[in-house]
């Protein structure tokens, strides 16, 4: 069935419903012949298959379909009067059309399922001719056999199916039946030859299409009927409300076998250990089973979108092509309900204000058709649902002036944001860049009621935007809403759960590592993580608790909030656990910091930590309190040109420390140093393909580290096509620098110096040292052969 | 939560659950009465307004739990007695009220219903809907949408 297009597929289960209500509907017209109404209905089923097959190039099944709405017409307009020779030919068409179905779903193509013969028949049937295959049936080839022997059977047939009280008439049809039905029921009596098919049904299950069909007709294609039980039978609808009602079930046997793993855990009858890892095994199996009935494809929602997208560039006089990608991405129908307004306002913003104009799209040496691609897929236990367009972009500048103007931040708050954070307070609520409002969207409100929505199903949404080529809006949305994943932690001696969709990594720190590793920059604590500046956030603090942990070990989860990373601290991590959400009353909703509450393994109530709030919170209050840090560094003194710089700390021996304006950096790399040749009485490096001149600082400062190492640390500095190259000792850190307490105590090469990460800091004069490995290197228009970057 | 709904039901006749809490005797409607307990294990909810004494695990159902002395202005419960809880339906919702101990279930006649003593305090006043004059005891009737509305 993997092979079968989808449309095939829906094709097959439509019709084989359908065929089922045409075998109802031809025995219920013999009982009424006058029944316009049946009749009616029995040739829209035909004239349905018929199109069907004549857009899937099924040959065989259009000519038999086609001549069968002929005489059905017939019928219908009353040209023809319906005889019960008439209604077999009829019901043998239906028998043909099904196994032309069969072979189709068998084999994906018509098979060699012969149809000449029943067209004959219903031709000549149509012209009251006898029908020609009735007595030579035996002499015809098995498929046609089988189709002719039921012409006979046929009556017995529809009567079984109608009411099973066959016997009389049956008798009269018997030797016909028994031609083909023989090998079923050589051995019976012959009163019970005849209703056969309901033998079949019962005994023979292999066989589900027997009670419709004679034995010798399922017989040839066995194969294709279990195969068809596979497609039309094997689908079934189920309330909604039933499946709610299961999974809720589902997510209290979750809680119940979390509760007996954990009894067990500390039980020695190896029985019961026994028993209840198999409790745990089919338990989740059970919910994976359950959650899988209330999966269903993106597509459902994406379907839609097409026509949206093509109305709206319409609308806009904008050309979009709509891309899809991962279509027959799952998840639960709940969510996919929720995610769909949301979803839908993402297209319609990024067709309205992403895509450009056509004129404005040639303009900026794009092709006038803007792309818009929707992406979903599975990701470590979500989803990812991505709306990208390749339209102009958001401007992170254009963005923070209006968000200034609508006082969502203060201009100095904006100054110390990131681009990416900029970006974020699109989601702010009452904020609409739109130049103009449209009937489309720039009311203002909008992306925050879509961030209302994709959070209030535990999602999180972020957007990336590069000026001038586009934007992308990502959903993180988690599989299903009443059980997730989560990690426990305890803090202050209560356990609280954090879903693992925001988690991104656990760092755990001995006392020895946590006093070096956990700093403090402007009364804030960071923690290096790779080398990358991590914020931590202390949950004791947010939740106003004493924290219980006195050993000075530091365990920290990464989470991610909103495009940023933050770390928690928390006193211990306990385990992963499934939990089921319950929702908590108005009182605790409104503390905004919990998402809901759980059921833990032992009984015991967790609150579930509402991760985004959190960041929103802590964050928020981290930058406040930093700020007031430095403003109160900043009214000591000093130097302004490098306020609130980043700065690249770097060792360069003698224990002495140097700050580097970060946006002077452009690179940090790594040279071997029997690389390094001299030119003149200067030392370069060959680097991408160019000569490189060096600094050594710990010479040019007066400053003697132990230059025999194999591997120098350089810091690239590239300016105008030009590039130098500053060799350290060892790159230590990336600081803020307006934190910092400054002296304009200085030296040769130096601006000055500042406390940097608690510890005194040379502010490196990069002009001079620039100047210093490349006299030439701030002169215009000169470009000496050395160089040729 | 509107007065004006709340008007017409100052003076009912009807069954009241009574409990008892800082020495007075209140009454809650039997009809919004779920279930009685005895003292649980409570969660407790960090940054959570003072009268919400934690969680409690109700057979899988996570339920707030409502400290009453607390929302009634009274003194905190003496260290070594265990509350008892009531477990309370509202609009579907289940919340509990913490109170020292479960009495009688008592009929009540509107005839002997008062506005709220003047001697009660102001916190108190407003989750009291009036007291009926039993005897030998008064019973203040509880307001239980305003009590769970903490």
């Amino acid at each position: 069935m993997d092979g079968l297009d989808d449309i095939v597929e829906e094709f097959l289960v439509e019709s084989h419903e359908n065929l089922d209500q045409l075998d109802t509907d031809l025995v219920a017209l013999e009982q009424e012949p006058d029944s316009r109404e049946r009749l009616s209905s029995i040739f829209r089923t035909i004239h349905t298959i018929k199109g069907t097959s004549g857009f899937l190039a099924f040959g065989r099944l259009e000519e038999v379909t086609h001549v069968g709405e002929n005489m059905l017409s017939r019928l219908r307009d009353g040209v023809l009067a319906l005889t019960p020779e008439r209604t077999s030919v009829l019901l043998r068409m239906v028998d043909t059309v099904r196994s032309l179905l069969a072979s189709i779903e068998a084999t994906g193509g018509e098979g060699g399922v012969d149809v000449s013969a029943v067209v004959a028949e219903i031709s000549a049937a149509m012209e009251d001719r006898p029908a020609p295959a009735s007595s030579p049936a035996v002499a015809t080839p098995a498929p046609a056999a089988a189709v002719v022997a039921e012409s006979a059977a046929a009556p017995a047939a529809d009567a079984a199916e109608a009411a099973a009280e066959v016997v009389a008439e049956a008798e009269a049809v018997v030797e016909a039946a028994a031609e083909v039905a023989v090998e079923v029921a050589v051995e019976e009596p012959v009163h019970e030859e005849a209703p056969d098919e309901h033998a079949d049904e019962d005994h023979h299950e292999e066989h589900p299409d027997g009670g419709s069909g004679p034995a010798g007709a399922a017989r040839p294609e066995g194969q294709g009927g279990q195969q068809r039980r596979a497609v039309a039978d094997s689908t079934i609808r189920v309330d909604v409300d039933l499946l709610d009602s299961l999974m809720l079930l589902v997510g209290e046997l979750v809680l119940t076998r979390n509760q007996i793993v954990q009894y067990v855990g500390r039980s020695t009858d190896t029985d019961l250990v026994r028993a209840s890892q198999r409790l745990n095994l089919i338990a989740s199996e059970l919910q994976e089973g359950v959650m899988k009935t209330r999966m269903q494809p993106i597509d459902h929602i994406w379907s839609k979108l097409p026509r949206v997208v093509r109305d709206l560039g319409i609308q806009c006089g904008k050309t979009v092509r709509l891309e899809m990608e991962g279509k027959d991405t799952e998840l639960d129908k709940t969510l996919l309900e929720a995610v769909k307004d949301p979803l839908t306002h993402l297209v319609r913003n990024s067709v309205d204000h992403g895509i450009e104009s056509p004129d404005r799209r040639r303009a900026a040496g794009k092709s006038p058709e803007g792309v818009l691609t929707l992406r979903a897929k599975h990701e470590s236990g979500q989803v990812v649902v991505e709306v990208a367009d390749d339209g102009a972009g958001i401007d992170p500048v254009k963005i923070g002036a209006k968000a200034v103007e609508r006082g969502l931040v203060t201009a100095d708050q904006l100054s110390r944001m990131g681009p990416q954070d900029v970006l974020q307070m699109i989601f702010a609520p009452g904020f609409s860049t739109a130049a103009a409002v449209t009937n489309v969207s720039g009311r203002g409100v909008g992306m925050d009621v879509v961030k209302t929505n994709i959070e209030s199903i535990g999602g999180t949404i972020e957007v990336e935007s590069e000026p001038g080529r586009g934007t992308v809006c990502r959903l993180r949305i988690p599989l299903t809403l009443a059980i997730v994943p989560a990690l426990t932690v305890e803090c202050a001696g209560d356990r609280y759960a954090i879903p693992q969709i925001s988690l991104q990594e656990l760092v755990s720190l001995d006392a020895e590592k946590a006093a070096n590793a956990v700093e403090e920059v402007g009364g804030a604590p960071v923690y290096r993580l790779r080398g990358e500046l991590l914020p931590l956030v202390r949950l004791t603090d947010v939740l106003g608790l004493t924290s219980d942990r006195h050993d000075g070990h530091v365990v920290i989860a990464v989470l991610r909030s909103e495009g940023r990373r933050f770390g928690l601290v928390v006193d211990r991590v306990i385990n992963t656990e499934e939990i089921v959400v319950k929702a908590v009353g108005g009182q605790l909703k409104a503390i905004g910091l919990y998402s809901g509450a759980t059921v833990l393994g032992d009984g015991a109530v967790a609150l579930i930590l509402d991760v985004q709030a959190l960041a929103r919170r802590a964050l928020r209050t981290e930058t406040a309190e930093r700020q007031e840090a430095r403003e109160a560094a900043a009214a000591g003194s000093v130097a302004a040109e490098t306020e609130r710089q980043r700065m690249l700390l770097a060792a360069i021996g003698e224990g002495r420390r140097v700050a580097i304006p970060l946006d002077t950096v452009t690179r940090l790399e790594q040279v071997r140093a029997e690389s390094v040749e001299r030119v003149g009485n200067r030392e370069v490096v060959q680097y991408r393909g160019a000569i490189l001149p060096i600094v050594r600082l710990d010479r040019h400062l007066g400053a003697y580290g132990t230059s025999e190492r194999e591997v120098l640390e350089v810091i690239v500095y590239s300016d105008h096509g030009r590039s130098v190259a500053i060799v350290v000792e060892e790159i230590l850190d990336i600081v803020d620098g307006g934190a910092a307490v400054r002296s304009d105590i200085d030296d040769l090469g130096l601006l000055g110096s500042a406390v940097l990460g608690d510890k005194v800091t040379e502010l490196l004069d990069v002009r001079a040292a620039i100047l210093a490995a490349d006299p030439a290197f701030y002169a215009t228009d000169h470009s000496p052969a050395l160089l040729e970057v | 939560m509107t007065t004006a709904t709340d008007t017409p039901a100052r003076a009912t006749s009807g069954q009241l659950a009574t409990f008892r809490l800082d020495g007075d005797l209140y009454g809650v409607e039997v009809e919004h009465v779920q279930e009685v307990l005895r003292s649980q294990v409570l969660t407790r909810v960090p940054l959570a307004p003072p009268a919400v004494a934690g969680l409690i695990n109700l057979r899988g159902q996570v339920v707030t739990a409502i400290e009453l002395r607390e929302r009634l202005g009274r003194p905190p419960r003496p260290a070594g007695t265990d509350a008892v809880v009531i477990v309370v339906r509202l609009h579907g919702e289940a919340v509990s009220l913490l109170v020292d101990s479960i009495a009688d279930v008592v009929d009540v006649d509107a005839t002997d219903f008062e506005a709220p003593p003047d001697t009660l305090d102001g916190q108190a006043r407003e989750l009291i809907r009036g007291a009926y004059k039993l005897d030998g005891t008064l019973l203040l009737a509880l307001d239980v949408q305003k009590a769970v509305g903490a």
